[in-house]
């Protein structure tokens, strides 16, 4: 663990775990700081719990041990309005999830009106300049269906911006996409990272670890294995079992 | 090699030809109807039956859009009471639709007017009458009622359930990860889409509603299938009073039919494409 923690962590993962029905450990005691305007990606096998560590720090998945604190505010303790919190928290889903009855302006407005409580005038302001950042601004008015897969998963990225999150988390962002549409989506979180966004991405993208990450997470079987900065993981895994996944995957 | 071939042609062609695309179902029905029409207007044995059957029709329809009114009020409490965190509601919504469903209408209709509608208004009749000198009677018409809402809203519970669980969960955690509540994330995000899954099949139960209005007669309500086994009993013109009653049924429902049709085409053509 070579970064260091000059400001307050954003996100703190404490002894986290999630068993599901009791008896299927997805993730073990889990240990995990992520330092403001710092990018770490989380690799792993599939089915090593990379995704639920992910979805258990917006609370999407409720952890059964640990604690989750997020920007100052412990997730895991009852009293915590989770609604707002959240709204700290970007979340960009593999399968995009964007809301197929709205256009995509109305996607990008409609938390900002109804949590942020911002006038129409301002929503959509807001709306046209992340549309701006992500290169769609022509889409406003098309419905999700009427995109690519590559504008869809931009638009998600642009609907999260919107909310002005203090971090934003990325689930497999590119796996449902076609491969020449890839590059399109990496671009738009290569320059959110290079702007200072905290970002936790989960991927199986190695050449965005290297470009984009400060640390690299390795996790299997649901406990982390392995954390450094990725050219070092790349070059010396310390862990058999990480040396083990990267020769798969390298090519 | 010859006498291997069995039919003529190419079977080479998406070409078919007219008569076997040919509705030709809504052509026989149409006939019928015709037919039925003709019968009402020229013959004096139909016309007779007609007279004193339609009367009955305000009954029939009236009873169907207050039933439906009802269900539909007790469907979507109980609908989205079967999902709910809290047990006891999730309970008794489940214990009511599983009691409901399983149970044929014609045994409920007796039950419910019969016996739980008069056990109820008497359970309640004693502190009303003290209290404000009124009591509740319920006509067998109101009960009537009060039964096919009670059934159907169990029925439609079940597309209201089926509807709003038919969204994919994504839906609820993008809504819900952008900070939106959960009443939110249902009422912005979720219901909406899960109307399109959802109306047809209510408009379908309207039409069975409306169909089932015709089990009222047992309770001697005096709509259009009671009219139609008055009439036949006192004049033995079976033909003549069946035969009309059906006639009225048909063109309600097939009217309804294709109302329905065209809706459902509309909101399939706006949705081409989508995930």
């Amino acid at each position: 663990m070579t970064a260091e923690h000059t400001p307050a962590p954003m996100i703190v993962l404490k002894g986290m775990s999630k068993t599901f029905n009791r008896t299927i450990h997805a993730v073990r005691d889990v240990d995990l700081e992520v330092a403001e305007g710092e990018v770490v990606v989380i690799v792993g096998p599939s089915g090593s719990g990379k995704s639920t560590v992910l979805r258990c720090v917006n609370l999407l998945e409720i952890p059964t041990k640990g604690t989750v604190v997020v920007d100052g505010f412990d997730l895991t303790d009852a009293s915590t309005d989770l609604d707002h919190v959240r709204a700290e928290v970007g979340m960009v889903f593999q399968q995009f999830n964007l809301f197929p009855h709205l256009t995509v302006l109305e996607n990008i407005t409609l938390a900002q009106r109804k949590v942020r409580n911002r006038s129409k005038a301002e929503a959509t302001d807001m709306a046209m300049r992340q549309l701006d950042r992500v290169g769609i601004p022509e889409k406003a008015e098309a419905y999700p269906r009427q995109l690519s897969g590559g504008q869809q998963q931009r638009v998600a990225i642009a609907r999260s911006l919107a909310m002005e999150p203090r971090v934003m988390l990325f689930d497999e962002p590119t796996s449902a996409l076609d491969p020449e549409m890839v590059k399109e989506v990496l671009d738009v979180m290569l320059e959110l990272a290079s702007e200072g966004m905290t970002m936790v991405v989960v991927t199986h993208e190695m050449g965005f670890a290297r470009a984009a990450a400060d640390r690299l997470v390795f996790i299997d079987e649901g406990e982390i294995v392995e954390v450094g900065p990725p050219e070092e993981v790349f070059a010396n895994p310390t862990q058999e079992r990480t040396r083990a996944f990267f020769d798969k995957i390298l090519y | 090699m010859n006498e291997t071939k069995t039919a003529k042609g190419n079977r080479v062609t998406d070409e078919r030809p007219w008569w076997d695309t040919f509705p030709w179902w809504a052509a026989i029905i149409i006939g019928v109807l015709l037919w039925m029409g003709w019968q009402i207007l020229t013959n004096d044995n139909y016309e007779l039956a007609w007279d004193r059957i339609i009367p009955g029709l305000s009954l029939t329809i009236s009873a169907t859009i207050q039933a439906f009114a009802f269900a539909l009020v007790i469907a979507l409490v109980v609908g989205i009471g079967q999902m709910s965190r809290n047990v006891v509601l999730r309970t008794m919504s489940r214990t009511y639709v599983e009691f409901v469903r399983g149970i044929p209408i014609l045994p409920l209709i007796f039950t419910v007017a019969l016996i739980l509608v008069p056990e109820g208004t008497d359970a309640i009749n004693g502190p009303l009458e003290r209290w404000f000198g009124w009591e509740l009677k319920l006509s067998f018409m109101m009960r009537a009622i009060v039964t096919l809402s009670l059934i159907y809203g169990a029925y439609m519970a079940e597309i209201f359930r089926g509807g709003i669980q038919s969204i994919p969960p994504g839906q609820t955690e993008a809504g819900r990860s952008l900070g939106l509540s959960r009443h939110q994330t249902m009422r912005s995000v979720v219901l909406p889409q899960a109307m399109r899954a959802i109306i047809p099949p209510l408009g379908n139960d309207f039409i069975a509603i409306l169909k089932d209005t015709s089990l009222l007669s047992v309770l001697g309500v005096l709509e259009i299938t009671q009219r139609a086994r008055q009439f036949s009993a006192s004049t033995f013109k079976f033909r003549e009073g069946y035969f009309v009653v059906a006639f009225i049924y048909l063109v309600l429902t097939l009217g309804l039919s294709v109302l329905l049709g065209l809706l459902e085409k509309r909101m399939t053509r706006d949705r081409k494409g989508e995930r």
